[in-house]
C-alpha cells in the first residue's frame, strides 16, 4: 500500500510527539517521582510506535519498543530514574529526532544506528533486573508488551484507586437516574457532574462524559469519583437537584467493578493522567482546569496548508486595493452615496483581514519550547548553573516569522549563556545567586510583538568592545571617542565582531549578531541591547505582527510617489532651509537639542530633474533602532494601508528598495527600505 | 529550457528600430500595450521600472537601452512582452509586436562566426522568413545575466 500520503501527517505528528517527549523528559529529570509525566512518555513512546510501525519505519518501531520496555519497569518501580536513566532517554529522543529528520530529508529513516542506545537501554534493564526479585510487582500483572496500552489502562484505573486509600480518599460509584419527564437529559447531567466536579473528581464515567453532553445515553449513568467528604455529604449534595429519579452511592470497596476498557483512545488517557494529576496534587486546581482548557483548544485546531492561507491573503489584498480605489472616486456627487458602501467594505476588509491574519497566527511557543532542553545541554556542557525563564509562550505571531526566529534567538540564547553569565565561582564572588538566570519573555506590544532575551550575567564590557572595535578596523580611535556608550554596544552587531577571548564551539565566531540583525531586519524588525555592567543585558527584538499588509505613509519626492512603513516613522516636521548645516560634507540639523542627519529623498532616489527650490521642508524622521534621520520630501500624502508586493527573484536587494505596492489608482508606488539609508 | 525551443518552432516576432527579433513562444505569457512605468531607483539603467500587471508588480527591461539603441519615446505602436523564466517574470519593452511565426529549425542560422558585438552572447541565430531577418534571442541569458549585473 502507498503510505506516501500519509506520510506528511506522519511527519506532522511524530514532529508533534517528539516535542511533547521532550518537554515532558525536561519535567521529569526536575520530579523524577511524578509518575503521570512517566505515562505520559510511555503513551508518545507508544504512539510513535504505532504510527512508525505503521508507515514501516522499523527503526523507530523498535527503538519506542525498547524505550517502553524501560518506562515499563521504571513505572513498575524495577528501575529507579536516574540521571543515568533520564540522560539515556534524552539520547533516545535525540536518535528518534535524527530519524525523523532523516524521513523528511530522504523519504527514509535512513540506517540502523540506535543499537548502541538499544544496548544501553537492555543494560539499564538487566542493571535493575536484580532489584526486581526485592520489589515484586504488587497489583498487576505485566502481560507481554505487545498489548501495552491495557496495561496501561489497568494501571491507571488500580493506580488512582489506590493511591486515593492510601490517602483516605474516599472512592464512590454513583449511579445517577434522571427523571423520565427530564427534557434536556444533557444539561441536567451537566448540573450533576459540576455539582460532583465541587466536591470530588470525577475518574471514570459509563457512558463517557463526552457521550453524556451528546445525550448519548438513557436515563441512567455511572460515575467514579474520588473525594473527601462522606457519602452522606454527596447525597445530599445530588438530591439537592431536581428531576433527577435516584441516587446511589455506593462505597468504591463494596462494588463489584471489573476493570474493562474496550475503546481506550488516547483521550481516554488524557483524562485519566489528568485525574491522576489532580490526585497528585488536590490543591492545584487551577493547573487542571489550564490543562484541561489546553487539551480541548489543540482539539480544535485545524492543520491548513498554508499555501492556501497565503491565497486567501492576496484575496483580501486585493479586496484592499479595490477599497482604496473606490476611496479615490472624486465625482462629489456620486461620492455621496459613495462614501456608505465604502464604509461599509473597509469595515470588512478589516475583519476580513483580521480573521486571517488570526488564521496565520501561532504561538510563539512553538518556537520557545525547544529552548529549556537546550540550555539543559548548554549549562551541562559549560558547568554553569541557570534556570531559564520563560514567559508569554502564548504570544501569538505570523506563522513566516515562527520559521525564522528560531535560529536567531538560540544564538541570543547561547551568547547569553557561554558570554553573558559567569561561571559559578564568579558569581559566588560577586555575590549573586549560584544559578545564573536567562528570562525569555514575549508580548504584544500595539502593532508588534517583542520578544526578549535577558540575563544576569556580567555585562556588556563597554571598554572591551572598544578595543575590539578598533583592533579590528571597525571604527577609528577618534571615531571612538566620539561615541556614546550606546552606540559602542550597538558595534556587537557589526559583521566579524565577536568579543570572547577563545573561540567556543557555542559561540564565539564571530559570525553571530550581525546574522541575527540582518535575519531580524528581514523580518521588518529590529534588535537593540541594554546592558548595565556586572547587572546583566537585555536584547530587545521587536517584530511587526503582520508581514503582508502595512500601515504606510505615502510621500511624494518630484512627481514620484513612495510609500514609508509607519514603523520606522518617529515623527514628521518641517525645517527651514537655512538651518541646515554641513558636518563633513553631511547635512545635519539642531532639532529639538538634538543633531539629526538630514538625508534628501531625492538625491538618495536619484530623481531626474529635480529642482532644488525650497525654503521650507517637510522631514519624515525616520528611526532604526536608537538613531533617527530626518528624510527630506516634497509632499505628504497621507497614512495608508498597503498590500506589499515583492518585487521578484529578477530584481532582489535594490538598495533603498524594500517592495512595490500598487496604489489605489492601479499605479505602483515603491516601497522605501529606510533602515538602508543610514 | 533549450529542448524546448528545440521542440517549438515558434517564435514571437518583434520589432526594434527596423529589425525584428523573435522570443520563443514558450517564454512568452502575454502582450500587453504599454502601461504606467513607476521608475525604479538605484537599478541598472536598462531597468525601465516597474509595472502593475493585474495586482502583480512586474519589472521591465527596455530592450532598446539593453541594446544600447539610445532612447526613443513611446509610441501607440509600443508594447511589453510578458515572459516567465526560471519563475521569474518581466517584461520586454519593445517597438512594436504583432505575430507569431514558424522559422523550421533549418532555416536558423547560427551565429557565432557572423557577429562580433557584446550582445553576441544574447542571440541564438537568425531566422529567416519571406526575406526578412529575424534576430532570435536567448531569453534566459539576457536575464539571467542581466541579474548578476544588478
Amino acid at each position: 500500500m502507498d503510505m506516501s500520503q500519509y506520510l506528511d501527517i506522519f511527519m506532522e505528528e511524530s514532529k508533534e510527539h517528539l516535542q511533547s517527549m521532550n518537554d515532558i523528559l525536561m519535567q521529569l529529570e526536575n520530579s523524577p517521582k511524578n509518575i503521570n509525566l512517566l505515562n505520559e512518555i510511555f503513551r508518545i513512546a507508544h504512539t510513535l510506535k504505532g504510527m512508525s510501525g505503521t508507515m514501516g519505519f522499523s527503526n523507530i518501531a523498535s527503538l519506542t519498543h525498547e524505550m517502553e520496555n524501560i518506562l515499563d519497569d521504571i513505572r513498575n518501580k524495577n528501575i529507579v530514574i536516574t540521571a543515568k536513566v533520564i540522560d539515556v532517554l534524552f539520547e533516545c529522543f535525540d536518535e528518534l529526532e535524527s530519524y525523523v529528520d532523516q524521513i523528511e530529508k530522504h523519504n527514509n529513516e535512513g540506517a540502523l544506528t540506535s543499537q548502541d542506545l538499544v544496548k544501553k537501554l537492555q543494560a539499564l534493564k538487566h542493571h535493575e533486573d536484580i532489584g526486581e526479585a526485592k520489589q515484586p510487582l504488587k497489583n498487576f500483572e505485566v502481560s507481554d508488551d505487545a498489548q501495552p496500552i491495557d496495561i496501561t489502562i489497568n494501571h491507571y484505573t488500580n493506580d488512582i484507586i489506590k493511591k486515593a486509600i492510601e490517602r483516605d480518599f474516599n472512592v464512590f460509584s454513583i449511579k445517577i437516574t434522571l427523571d423520565k419527564k427530564c427534557m434536556l437529559k444533557s444539561a441536567r447531567a451537566y448540573i450533576v457532574i459540576n455539582t460532583l466536579e465541587k466536591l470530588a473528581e470525577i475518574i471514570q464515567s459509563t457512558p463517557s462524559i463526552e457521550d453524556i453532553e451528546d445525550e448519548k445515553f438513557d436515563l441512567s449513568f455511572e460515575l467514579i469519583i474520588v473525594s473527601k467528604c462522606d457519602e452522606a455529604y454527596i447525597r445530599k449534595e445530588l438530591n439537592g437537584i431536581s428531576e433527577i429519579e435516584s441516587v446511589e452511592v455506593l462505597d468504591f470497596k463494596n462494588t463489584r467493578y471489573s476493570v474493562e476498557f474496550s475503546e481506550e483512545d488516547d483521550k481516554n488517557l488524557e483524562k485519566f493522567e489528568e485525574h491522576q494529576q489532580a490526585l497528585d496534587s488536590p490543591s492545584s486546581e487551577n493547573k487542571k482546569e489550564e490543562a484541561n482548557s489546553r487539551k480541548s483548544k489543540t482539539g480544535k485546531t485545524v492543520r491548513v496548508d498554508i499555501d492556501r492561507l497565503d491565497n486567501l491573503m492576496n484575496l483580501v489584498s486585493e479586496l484592499i486595493i479595490i477599497k482604496t480605489r473606490l476611496e479615490d472616486i472624486d465625482d462629489l456627487e456620486k461620492r455621496q452615496r459613495m462614501n456608505e458602501a465604502t464604509e461599509h467594505l473597509e469595515r470588512i476588509t478589516t475583519s476580513l483581514h483580521d480573521a486571517v491574519m488570526k488564521v496565520r497566527m501561532v504561538p510563539i511557543e512553538r518556537v520557545f519550547n525547544r529552548f529549556p532542553r537546550m540550555v539543559r545541554d548548554l549549562s551541562k556542557e559549560l558547568n554553569k548553573e541557570i534556570s531559564l525563564i520563560m514567559t508569554g509562550a502564548d504570544t501569538e505571531v505570523d506563522r513566516t516569522v515562527i520559521d525564522e526566529i528560531g535560529d536567531p534567538l538560540i544564538h541570543l540564547i547561547r551568547n547569553s549563556i557561554d558570554h553573558g553569565i559567569e561561571d559559578t565561582g564568579t558569581r559566588l564572588r560577586v555575590n549573586k545567586d549560584k544559578q545564573g538566570t536567562v528570562k525569555l519573555s514575549a508580548y504584544p506590544d500595539g502593532n508588534s510583538v517583542v520578544i526578549e532575551v535577558e540575563d544576569d550575567g556580567k555585562g556588556i564590557d563597554i571598554d572591551k568592545v572598544k578595543a575590539k572595535a578598533i583592533d579590528k578596523n571597525i571604527i577609528s580611535l577618534q571615531q571612538c571617542q566620539l561615541m556614546e556608550d550606546n552606540e559602542i554596544i550597538q558595534l556587537l552587531f557589526t559583521p566579524g565582531f565577536s568579543t570572547a577571548d577563545k573561540i567556543s564551539d557555542i559561540s564565539g565566531r564571530g559570525v553571530g549578531l550581525d546574522v541575527v540583525k540582518t535575519k531580524i531586519e528581514a523580518l521588518g524588525g529590529t534588535v537593540e541591547v541594554n546592558s548595565s555592567i556586572n547587572k546583566g543585558s537585555k536584547f530587545v527584538i521587536r517584530l511587526p505582527l503582520t508581514l503582508a499588509i502595512i500601515q504606510a505613509l505615502l510621500v511624494v519626492t518630484g512627481d514620484e510617489k513612495y510609500a514609508i512603513p509607519l514603523n520606522n516613522i518617529k515623527e514628521i516636521s518641517t525645517i527651514e532651509a537655512n538651518s541646515i548645516r554641513k558636518v563633513q560634507g553631511n547635512e545635519v540639523v539642531l532639532f529639538r537639542n538634538t543633531t539629526l542627519p538630514i538625508l534628501r529623498l531625492s538625491k538618495l532616489l536619484n530623481v531626474p530633474n529635480y529642482v532644488e527650490d525650497k525654503l521650507e521642508y517637510t522631514i519624515v524622521i525616520v528611526k532604526k533602532g536608537d538613531r533617527t534621520a530626518g528624510i527630506v520630501v516634497d509632499e505628504l500624502i497621507g497614512q495608508q494601508e498597503i498590500v506589499i508586493k515583492s518585487l521578484g527573484k529578477f530584481l532582489s536587494n535594490i538598495k533603498g528598495i524594500a517592495g512595490a505596492t500598487i496604489l489605489g489608482n492601479g499605479s505602483v508606488a515603491l516601497i522605501l527600505d529606510t533602515n538602508s539609508f543610514f | 529550457m533549450d529542448n524546448n525551443n528545440e521542440r517549438t518552432n515558434q517564435y514571437v516576432i518583434f520589432k526594434l528600430e527596423e529589425e525584428y527579433y523573435g522570443v520563443a513562444i514558450n517564454f512568452v505569457e502575454t502582450i500587453e500595450k504599454v502601461l504606467e512605468i513607476t521608475r525604479l531607483p538605484n537599478t541598472p539603467h536598462y531597468i525601465k521600472g516597474v509595472i502593475n500587471l493585474r495586482g502583480e508588480v512586474i519589472p521591465v527591461i527596455d530592450l532598446r537601452t539593453r541594446f544600447k539603441m539610445g532612447e526613443k519615446t513611446l509610441t501607440e505602436e509600443s508594447r511589453i512582452i510578458i515572459l516567465t523564466v526560471e519563475e521569474m517574470t518581466i517584461g520586454l519593452l519593445v517597438d512594436s509586436s504583432s505575430e507569431v511565426l514558424t522559422i523550421e529549425k533549418e532555416n536558423i542560422d547560427n551565429t557565432n562566426s557572423l557577429i562580433n558585438h557584446t550582445e553576441d552572447d544574447y542571440i541564438k541565430g537568425i531566422g529567416k522568413e519571406d526575406d526578412r531577418m529575424i534576430i532570435i534571442l536567448d531569453i534566459l541569458k539576457i536575464l539571467t545575466q542581466d541579474s548578476q549585473e544588478v
